[in-house]
């Protein structure tokens, strides 16, 4: 197999908690994400599931460096970036993009689409001279599915799924490798939230693109996946290919979120039994010892207080081939089916095609 | 009926023009039942709600017709004092962004005092008191530490159900919730949508629940109404709707969820955009999208059809397509 586009070891990102108006005095940290470690592969999606304030938003800004990780490493193509600073930074940032969750609040309306688009040449102007970039801001609007006369218009001026595609836009402006994108179909309908998922993959399929791909929707998350990661509490839970995951989940939490999906298709609702967890959430700023889990897991006993549980192949599974021998981070791991084969939606999503667009 | 919507019309005044947000939306929920809205962002679902609260902002908004009827009362005639009577004390609204719409300089126990301060002219101590019983009353842990706490001293999920909290607290006989759970991830989204379903039974509430997630309709709705520019084109019986639906809108909808369950290739997706609501298309809004399209769908509004799939069957069911029957079948 190839050589990994991306490599993030270890990586933390403690935010001080300070107390005091004049004279701040540090009193903790939020540990917002404390040792995550995963590779990305050429071309490949790696979707972040987990709960809100788990840290997914934070990963994604350390991976596009607009926050400097307290430690740990993050390897471009073999390199660690976070030692990296001036030209030489700036040159593997152009290559490691972002696309924002909110499609009403991340552009700035006072500026025409063609200003927004083209707003990277004016970090990056070598990658295209002053001339040519109304060209290929032109060129990018047509890429995403949006008529190139629309240049001069303003954001209000579109809808949210366009304005999603502007964003798009200018996340490819400066032909990345590597796109993340934090949540960017949250705030759409179905349908258009298809439309921008259908284009996300017909440009990774032109441009080879690598995905990191962050949501709160599973279903979401496995269409557009070739593997998934579940983060609990600022580190991951579990990892592995989407059906590893989705069928063959051995995390509890994992296995509590898939319970917890809402299903559309009243018949598969009926066959699935669902996971209530109980006890609050933690503060990532008072984790619990040992599994971070322990305080809302049905299987806690007295191993997972004192012994943090690695993210590696669980003991019961080492040696063994299959779905289920994956990474989990757990003592006590299991199989377990949650999500009923052959019921998650409604069907004729299936293999109907696209109309346009 | 509990609350009647009949015929409603909104629009806005905006420098380019007049936006017909609005145009005749007609809806009816009874005491305890859960009226799911969905359909397309910028649709009019908020608008309509804001309007039967009487929270619209006019100008720019104006209601240029229609009728909201509450327990057979129109309130779209009464005084704007007799209206904030009625607003907390029998129907609220749960928003969207539970962050934004607590006040981030006051308690969270002042904040559920107040209304009963307001409302039902409790002291201070009294009020208090209730401020924890609700607190409780949403599985807010160790509500009596925590009364005193600010809102951003909760998490994301907590806010939300103390928002819950707020509207519950007069008991009122219909709640609007907007989006209630869009901003959680679905351990804490089943966990407050249990909630507002385990109240609804317990106080006999009407519930209108507005929302894009169609598994969470699934989950608690009795009827769904589908919205689209302005409009309802389809309601039914949950059940209905999923196993067959007779509006072409909502079969492509439905048709866009992906699937938990596997991995797929290409979404569906309806072509084409939503229509400028500066200038919608005559005939049925849906028209320029609509691969059923004939000629009389580009001219004459379709009314709203009743839907019988076999005679007697199916109560209550319309949609607003000519060719309901086509789509119900094919
Ligand atoms: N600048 C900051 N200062 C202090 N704490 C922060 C900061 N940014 C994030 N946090 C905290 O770090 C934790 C992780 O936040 P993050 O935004 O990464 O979560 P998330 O997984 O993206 O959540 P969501 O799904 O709600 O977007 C949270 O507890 C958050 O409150
Ligand atoms: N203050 C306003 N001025 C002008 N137009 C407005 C105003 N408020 C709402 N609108 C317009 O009214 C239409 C209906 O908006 P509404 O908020 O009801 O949509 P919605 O169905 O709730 O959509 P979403 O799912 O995105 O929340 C939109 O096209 C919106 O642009
Ligand atoms: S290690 Fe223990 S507490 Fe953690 S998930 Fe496994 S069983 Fe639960
Ligand atoms: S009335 Fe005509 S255009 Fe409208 S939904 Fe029905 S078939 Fe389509
Ligand atoms: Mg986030
Ligand atoms: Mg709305």
């Amino acid at each position: 197999m190839a050589e990994p586009i991306l490599e993030v070891r270890d990586l933390v990102k403690h935010y001080p908690l300070t107390r005091g108006i004049l004279f701040k005095k540090q009193i903790g940290a939020v540990r917002a994400v404390d040792g995550v470690s995963f590779a990305l592969d050429p071309g490949e999606t790696l979707g972040i599931v987990g709960e809100s304030g788990c840290g997914k938003s934070t990963v994604a800004k350390l991976v596009v460096n607009l926050e400097r990780p307290t430690s740990g490493v993050i390897r471009y193509k073999g390199e660690d970036i976070t030692r990296l600073s001036g030209r030489a930074l700036k040159a593997v940032r152009r290559n490691i993009q972002m696309v924002f969750q909110d499609p009403y609040t991340s552009l700035n309306p006072r500026m025409t689409v063609g200003d927004i688009i083209g707003e990277p040449y004016e970090i990056h102007p070598e990658v295209a001279p002053k001339g040519d970039r109304r060209r290929r801001v032109r060129e990018l609007l047509d890429v995403v599915g949006l008529n190139p006369e629309y240049i001069n218009r303003y954001p209000h001026q579109f809808s949210g799924g366009q304005r999603q595609r502007i964003g798009i836009a200018r996340g490819l402006a400066l032909r990345p490798e590597i796109i993340v994108a934090d949540e960017p179909v949250s705030a759409l309908d179905v349908s258009v939230q298809a439309q921008v998922i259908n284009l996300m993959e017909r440009l990774q399929d032109e441009f080879g693109l690598s995905y990191i791909f962050i949501a709160h929707d599973l279903s979401i998350v496995r269409h557009i996946s070739d593997r998934v990661g579940v983060m609990y509490l600022g580190r991951l839970a579990e990892i592995g290919s989407d059906a590893e995951i989705y069928e063959h989940p051995t995390h509890p939490y994992t296995q509590a979120l898939l319970s917890a999906v809402p299903l559309p298709d009243p018949t598969a609702r009926e066959h699935r039994d669902r996971i209530i967890l109980t006890g609050d959430v933690p503060s990532p700023a008072n984790p619990p010892s040992g599994c971070r889990f322990r305080t809302r897991c049905w299987k806690a006993r007295e191993r997972c207080e004192v012994e943090v549980p690695e993210l590696a192949v669980p003991e019961a599974f080492r040696g063994l081939r299959g779905p289920a021998a994956h990474p989990s981070a757990c003592h006590f791991a299991e199989e377990r089916q949650i999500v009923p084969a052959g019921g998650g939606g409604n069907g004729e999503g299936r293999d109907s095609r696209r109309e346009t667009q | 009926m509990l609350l009647e919507v009949r015929d409603l019309q909104v629009e806005f005044h905006t420098r380019d023009g007049v936006a017909r947000a609005v145009n005749g939306v007609s809806y009816a929920v009874d005491a305890g039942e859960t009226l799911a809205v969905l359909g397309e962002s910028g649709s009019g679902k908020s608008v309509t709600a804001q309007a039967v609260m009487g929270i619209l902002d006019m100008p720019p908004g104006r209601i240029t017709g229609g009728q909201v009827l509450f327990q057979g009362r129109d309130l779209l005639r009464l005084k704007e004092e007799q209206r904030r009577r009625i607003r907390g004390a029998e129907m609220a609204m749960i928003f969207q962004d539970a962050l934004s719409s607590l006040n981030p300089v006051l308690t969270v126990g002042a904040q559920l005092g107040e209304m009963f301060i307001v409302h039902r002219g409790m002291s201070r101590k009294q009020a208090r008191a209730k401020a924890v019983e609700l607190m409780d009353r949403v599985r807010i842990p160790a509500a009596r530490e925590r009364v005193d706490d600010y809102p951003h001293q909760f998490s994301g999920g907590m806010r939300q159900r103390i928002m819950i909290a707020m509207a519950l607290a007069l008991e009122p006989s219909l709640i609007i919730a907007d989006e209630p759970t869009t901003a959680l991830d679905v351990t804490v989204q089943a966990q407050v949508m249990d909630l507002l379903a385990e109240l609804r039974r317990e106080l006999n509430m009407g519930l209108i629940l507005i929302t894009h997630d169609l598994g969470v309709v699934a989950d608690v709705a009795d009827r769904i109404a589908v919205m689209y520019a302005g409009r309802i084109v389809e309601t039914a019986p949950v059940y209905e709707i999923y196993r067959a639906p007779a509006h072409p809108y909502t079969r492509g909808l439905l048709r866009s969820i992906p699937r938990l369950d596997q991995k797929g290739r290409e979404l569906y997706a309806i072509k084409g955009l939503p229509p400028n609501l500066l200038r919608i298309p005559p005939g049925c809004a849906f028209n320029p999208r609509c691969p059923m399209a004939q000629d009389v769908c580009r001219t004459e509004v379709p009314p709203l059809f009743e839907v019988a799939e076999a005679p007697g069957a199916a109560e209550g069911r319309r949609s607003a397509c000519y060719f309901w029957e086509e789509t119900l079948h094919g």
